[in-house]
C-alpha cells in the first residue's frame, strides 16, 4: 500500500467531508410518522356477535377479494379455526369456552380476526423500504408501489397478520386488512365490516372515545365483561380493540407485551447510527492504526511462525 | 514461501467439478420453476412462516462466512501483519463470490426482484433491515474495488482480446493502466471502508429479529444479538479462510499454508473465547440456561450449536499439536464455521416460533435445491478464477510429500 503521509490527510480530509455531508443528510431520529393522538378505532364487542359472517362478505367486496372457496352463508365453515390469508382480509372464528346455556348446550363465542393497526406498528418500523406507514386517521397502510417483498413485515407482526401472495411469480403483494383507508378517509366513511354488522358488534368511532364506550360497557354490565380491553395497551395499543365475556386466552387472544415490539431495535439502531458516529468514529480509528503500522516491512514478521 | 499469487493454469473439469456442475443445473432448474410458479410453487414458507432456508442460509450465513475477508484485510493491511498477505486474496475473492451470492440469493427470495433497487430511493432509518441492505450494497461495491489489482496484475500489458472485440485492445489497456495507477494511492480508503462496513451490517444482521421478541426463543433472543453476532463474525473469519485454504489446497494438489494457517488460528483461540464468554455470559445474566434441557428441538439445535460448534473447536485449538496438523486444524475449523452456519439458522429458522400457527417448517426440495445450487455456483467460479488469475499463492505439492 504505498501510502504517504500527505495523501493520507488529504484523502481523510476528503472522507470527514462525506461524512459531514452524510450527517446532514434526515437525522435518523426523523421517524416516518408520529404516533397519532386520536386516530380512528374499532371496538368490537364479542358479546354481541352472532357469527353470520356478513363482515367476511362485505370485506371480500369492498377490497374486491376473490370469491370465496365456500359460500359465506355456509356455516361449516365455522368448523374449523381459520386465519386470514392472502384471500380473505378477515375471518370469524368460532370458539367454545365452556359455557352452557339453559338447554345444556355449549355457548358459542366468535371472534372477528383482521390487521390490528397497532399505533407502533412493528411492520412499518421494519418494512425496508417504508411501503407500510402508520396514518394519522390510524390505518396501517401498505403502498405496493415501494415494496419489494422482503416479508420482513410479516416476520417483525406480534399478531402474524400481514399474508403474502406466494403463488405470484413477479408481482407478489402483501395482504392485510386495510382498514377501508380510502373509505373512512371520507366525511361518514365507515369500514365495510362495520358498516354491515347487524348487531353492532363493531362499533367505528375515535379510539378515545371508543375506550370510554368499552369501559362504560364493562362498568354497566360487569357481570357480562370482564375488565380487559384487549388493544388498549396491548403492544402500545392498537386501533382495533375488543371486549368480551370469556377470557381472551380461551378465544385465540395472544399474550403479548405492552410495550411496543420494535422499541428495542429501533433503540439499538437509533443510538448506534445517529448521525453515523459509530462508523465515522470506527473508520477514523481504523485509519489512525493503518498511519502509526505503515512502516512495518512486507514479510517482517518471519517471527510469527515461531511465535505459535 | 514468498511466493506471490499466481494463476494455476491446471485442468479445469474434473469429476468434482462436474458434480458441481450437474448441482447448477438442477438448481437452475429451480429457479425457473420459482420465476414461473412463484415463491410458493418451489417453497415451503407461509403466512407464518416468511423465511426460510434462503435467509438463513443464503443470506445469513453467506454473509457471516464471508468474513474472511474483512479480517484478513484488517490484519494484513491495517495492523500491517504482512507474514498473512497469501491468505488475504483467497479470503477477499471468497468475500467477493460470497456477498455476490447472498445478492443472487436475495433476488430469488423476494417477492419482487425487479423492484431491489427500491431501497435506494425509499429510506426507512427505523428498519435494520434497510442499514443492512445499505451497507451489503457499498460492501459488494468496495469487495469488486478490492479485486481489481488481481485483474490488473495478470493482464496489464497483456490485454489480447478475441476475435471483434480485439479493437478495444487498446481502451482495456488504457483503463487497466489507469486503474493501476490511481488505486495503488486509494486503496486504502476501500480497506478501511470494507471493515467499517462489515462490522456495521455484521452486527445489524443480528438485530434483525430483535424486532420480534414474541417469536424467537428466548436462549437467543437477547438484546446483545447483535454483539454477538459481530463477535461470531470476527471468531469465523480466520477459521473460514483455514477451512476454505484447506479444501482448495487438497481439491488443487497445491502446498498447504500450514505455516500460516497455524498461526493465524491461534488469534482465533481469543476471538472464539470472546464470544464463547459472552454467549455463556448472556445466558447466566439473563437466567435463560433454565430452558438448556427441556429437549425440544429448538433447545437440542442450541446445544449443539454450542458443544460441537463452538467449545470442542476452541478447546481443541487450544492445542498446539492440533494446530500444528493440517487435518485436526481443518477438523477444528470445519467445526467452528459449521457452528456459525448453525447459529445463523438456529436464530433465523430455529429460534423462530409463530404465536398463533402451529406451522412446523421443512424447506422443501426446491429451496434446497437453489441453495445447493447457488454454493456449486459459487465454488465453480471460485474454481474457474484461481485457474485464471492471481489468487492463491501456494506451491504446487511435491510428488514425493
Amino acid at each position: 500500500m504505498n501510502l504517504t503521509r500527505r495523501g493520507f490527510f488529504r484523502i481523510a480530509g476528503a472522507a470527514g467531508a462525506a461524512g459531514a455531508a452524510a450527517a446532514a443528510s434526515p437525522s435518523p431520529e426523523v421517524r416516518a410518522a408520529a404516533v397519532p393522538d386520536d386516530p380512528y378505532g374499532c371496538l368490537v364487542d364479542l358479546t354481541r356477535c352472532i357469527g353470520c359472517r356478513k363482515c367476511e362478505q362485505a370485506c371480500n367486496r369492498v377490497n374486491a377479494l376473490p370469491e370465496p372457496e365456500r359460500s359465506f352463508e355456509d356455516p361449516t365453515v365455522l368448523n374449523r379455526l381459520r386465519r386470514p390469508d392472502a384471500r380473505a382480509f378477515t375471518v370469524v372464528n368460532r370458539y367454545f369456552p365452556g359455557r352452557l346455556d339453559a338447554g345444556n348446550q355449549l355457548v358459542p363465542t366468535f371472534v372477528k380476526i383482521q390487521c390490528m393497526h397497532c399505533q407502533e406498528p412493528a411492520c412499518a418500523s421494519a418494512c425496508i423500504v417504508g411501503a407500510l406507514t402508520k396514518k394519522e386517521n390510524g390505518t396501517v397502510h401498505y403502498d405496493v408501489s415501494k415494496c419489494i417483498g422482503c416479508r420482513y413485515c410479516m416476520v417483525a407482526c406480534p399478531f402474524e397478520i400481514p399474508a403474502y401472495e406466494y403463488h405470484d411469480p413477479v408481482t407478489p403483494r402483501v395482504m392485510k386488512c386495510t382498514y377501508c383507508y380510502e373509505r373512512i378517509s371520507q366525511a361518514g366513511g365507515l369500514p365495510g365490516c362495520a358498516e354491515i354488522c347487524p348487531t353492532e358488534a363493531i362499533t367505528f368511532g375515535r379510539r378515545k372515545t371508543l375506550l370510554e364506550v368499552a369501559r362504560k360497557r364493562i362498568r354497566d354490565n360487569p357481570v357480562q365483561y370482564l375488565d380487559h380491553i384487549y388493544g388498549e395497551r396491548e403492544v402500545g395499543g392498537t386501533s382495533w380493540m375488543y371486549i368480551s365475556g370469556i377470557a381472551f386466552g380461551k378465544l385465540g387472544f395472544i399474550d403479548v407485551p405492552e410495550t411496543p415490539t420494535p422499541r428495542l431495535s429501533e433503540k439499538i439502531q437509533h443510538t448506534l447510527f445517529a448521525y453515523l458516529w459509530s462508523p465515522i468514529l470506527l473508520y477514523g480509528l481504523l485509519g489512525g492504526i493503518m498511519w502509526t503500522s505503515r512502516k512495518r516491512g512486507p514479510h517482517s514478521e518471519a517471527e510469527e511462525g515461531d511465535r505459535r | 514461501m514468498s511466493h506471490p499469487p499466481y494463476a494455476l493454469k491446471t485442468r479445469f473439469w474434473t469429476p468434482g467439478v462436474v458434480v458441481l456442475a450437474v448441482l447448477m443445473a438442477a438448481g437452475a432448474a429451480a429457479i425457473l420453476a420459482r420465476f414461473i410458479g412463484g415463491i410458493g410453487y418451489v417453497s415451503n414458507l407461509s403466512t407464518a412462516r416468511p423465511w426460510g432456508l434462503w435467509i438463513g442460509v443464503d443470506v445469513a450465513s453467506g454473509v457471516a462466512l464471508a468474513a474472511g475477508g474483512f479480517t484478513t484485510a484488517f490484519l494484513a493491511h491495517i495492523v500491517g501483519r504482512h507474514y498473512y498477505e497469501p491468505v488475504v486474496r483467497p479470503a477477499l475473492l471468497t468475500a467477493m463470490l460470497g456477498y455476490t451470492f447472498v445478492v443472487l440469493g436475495l433476488l430469488i427470495d423476494i417477492g419482487r426482484s425487479w423492484a431491489i433497487w427500491k431501497p435506494m430511493i425509499f429510506w426507512n432509518f427505523d428498519s435494520v433491515l434497510f442499514e443492512v441492505a445499505m451497507c451489503v450494497m457499498f460492501y459488494l461495491n468496495v469487495l469488486y474495488i478490492e479485486f481489481v489489482p488481481v485483474v490488473v496484475e495478470q493482464f496489464k500489458g497483456r490485454v489480447n482480446l478475441p476475435g471483434v472485440l480485439a479493437g478495444l485492445n487498446g481502451l482495456a489497456e488504457s483503463l487497466l493502466n489507469l486503474a493501476d495507477r490511481i488505486l495503488g494511492r486509494i486503496m486504502w480508503i476501500f480497506v478501511i471502508a470494507g471493515v467499517v462496513l462489515s462490522c456495521m451490517h455484521q452486527s445489524s444482521l443480528g438485530s434483525l429479529m430483535l424486532v420480534a421478541p414474541t417469536k424467537v426463543h428466548p436462549l437467543w433472543y437477547t438484546p446483545i444479538l447483535p454483539l454477538l453476532f459481530l463477535t461470531s463474525a470476527i471468531a469465523v473469519g480466520y477459521p473460514m479462510v483455514v477451512f476454505e485454504t484447506t479444501l482448495a489446497t487438497a481439491s488443487l494438489k497445491l502446498d498447504g499454508e500450514m505455516r500460516v494457517l497455524g498461526p493465524l488460528t491461534r488469534i482465533t483461540i481469543y476471538l472464539l473465547g470472546l464470544y464463547l464468554a459472552l454467549k455463556i455470559g448472556d445466558m447466566v445474566v439473563r437466567g435463560t440456561y433454565v430452558h438448556l434441557l427441556e429437549g425440544t428441538a429448538q433447545t437440542n439445535a442450541f446445544l449443539v450449536e454450542m458443544i460441537l460448534g463452538v467449545i470442542v473447536p476452541w478447546l481443541m485449538l487450544l492445542s498446539e499439536r492440533v494446530r500444528r496438523n493440517r487435518r485436526a486444524l481443518f477438523a477444528a475449523c470445519a467445526l467452528i464455521v459449521g457452528g456459525v452456519l448453525l447459529n445463523r439458522v438456529n436464530v433465523f429458522v430455529v429460534a423462530y416460533k409463530p404465536p398463533v400457527s402451529e406451522a412446523d417448517y421443512f424447506p422443501a426440495v426446491g429451496e434446497i435445491l437453489i441453495t445447493v445450487g447457488l454454493i456449486s455456483t459459487l465454488m465453480f467460479i471460485y474454481r474457474f478464477l484461481v485457474t485464471h488469475l492471481p489468487v492463491l499463492s501456494a506451491p504446487a505439492r511435491e510428488v514425493s510429500a
